[in-house]
């Protein structure tokens, strides 16, 4: 998948999570500044209550963030995938290949492991829109 | 079908482990080889319902599952005041032998998975003449961590849903919606630390690198089954485990991760199959060679 379109999947991630409102119940005491996204050029995302209320991947001075995990074009084209390849299927997995980066205060992730797991994966639900 | 009732029965049994009395559940079906199954970390013996229900190996097996004390409907022991559970090395191997000997099975096969594959490598090496035939699902020597463990256990995140959650990236893309919620939920109802005392054993107790090339498959036929998806144990962990043992071996199975009899118990039995009906096939063929050998002397 092309860098743009991988950065538009990710700009769609907000409006994908209001059409889920059971993954926005599930992160209902989730209040977090996180950055997420492709390593060379993430998106700063402010969650409250469970939904995104700000995504940006405009470069900001002294942005801060409480965790961050990023991947690699390639890491995110395969995970998007409709059935990933093994060991391309799980944030976890990637982290463990050396594909993507978790750093940061973890607790907000780890507390909400499921959902962002779950929102990480909206893309896949509607990876057709997209050329690959 | 309204009214159906599952074939297998649960039952308590006391087992002496380590001089005290343990009050251990288990279900069991079926008749003829023993064939005990052994649950993942953090979980318990209902993962191998699909197995235990099966009709066809009911008839040759007698198909038990237990709770390892701390897991599922096994309470901790009477004596425990609290302290936090670490599952060891001797103490896993002495429990599963030590329920064996309570039930009085005769050379039972054994068959776990993830810690339960650990521990089968565990009693290759030191007990193989005790048992007909092992099976390690999702099993190596050792298996480098990806995470770290003291997330499953403290005040400020929930033990049940960081354990489902962290383990469910091991469930194969294709299993059940169904199964693979079944699955997670065993984690959701683990006990507080379980699972973290658990892999105790996995990663701090049980490294068996250097160790795996002392069994002897002559005395005990053993086969490693890893799924395709197990980025925990991968399917190279297992064939670099069974390298170094010879006589083992190794089925990589398409479309399953770590947990291959619950997370899509059809697709598990394509592979389990044939192992069974090996296994089987083995106890007849001595007879076999025996009249054969009867038959050359007369």
């Amino acid at each position: 998948m092309m860098h743009d379109a991988l950065m538009e999947m990710f700009a769609s991630i907000p409006d994908w999570l209001e059409a889920a409102p059971e993954l926005v119940s599930r992160g209902r005491f989730l209040d977090c500044d996180c950055r997420l996204g492709l390593i060379e050029k993430p998106f700063f995302a402010s969650i409250r209550g469970g939904r995104i209320v700000e995504m940006t991947a405009r470069p900001t001075l002294m942005r801060s963030w409480r965790f961050s995990y990023c991947a690699t074009a390639s890491a995110w084209s395969e995970y998007w995938k409709p059935m990933p390849r093994p060991g391309w299927h799980d944030l976890l997995a990637l982290t463990k290949r050396g594909e993507a980066v978790l750093e940061g205060d973890l607790h907000p992730f780890m507390a909400h492991l499921q959902y962002f797991k779950d929102l990480l994966a909206l893309p896949r639900l509607h990876q057709s829109k997209v050329a690959a | 079908m309204n009214g159906q009732i599952e074939p297998m029965i649960g039952r308590y049994v006391h087992v002496d482990i380590g001089g005290e009395m343990h009050r251990i559940y288990f279900e069991e079906n079926g008749a003829g080889i023993p064939l005990v199954c052994l649950h993942t970390a953090g979980s318990d013996g209902r993962q191998w319902r699909h197995l235990m229900a099966d009709a066809e190996f009911a008839k040759a097996f007698r198909i038990i599952a237990f709770d390892m004390p701390w897991h599922g409907k096994s309470n901790p022991p009477a004596s425990w005041n609290g302290d936090e559970y670490q599952l060891t090395t001797a103490r896993y191997a002495e429990t599963v032998r030590a329920f064996c000997k309570a039930l009085r099975l005769e050379k039972p096969v054994v068959m776990g998975c993830s810690i339960g594959g650990r521990i089968v490598l565990n009693l290759a090496i030191d007990h193989a003449a005790e048992f007909r035939a092992l099976i390690g699902l999702e099993a190596a020597d050792f298996q480098q961590p990806w995470y770290d463990t003291s997330w499953l256990n403290r005040p400020d995140v929930h033990g049940g849903e960081v354990c489902a959650a962290l383990v469910s990236g091991l469930i194969a893309p294709q299993s059940p919606k169904a199964s693979r919620d079944e699955t997670l939920w065993a984690y959701k109802q683990g006990g507080p630390g379980v699972f973290k005392g658990d892999l105790h054993f996995y990663r701090v107790d049980g490294d068996l690198r250097g160790k795996v090339q002392k069994i002897d498959t002559g005395i005990c036929p053993l086969y490693l089954l890893t799924g395709e998806y197990d980025f925990s144990c991968t399917p190279e962990d297992t064939k670099r485990t069974a390298a170094s043992i010879p006589g083992a071996r190794v089925t990589v199975m398409e479309q399953l991760g770590h947990f291959p009899m619950s997370e899509n118990p059809k697709q598990f039995r394509r592979y389990v199959a044939p192992v069974l009906t090996e296994i089987l096939e083995a106890q007849v063929l001595p007879k076999q060679e025996t009249m054969h050998e009867t038959a050359r002397r007369a």
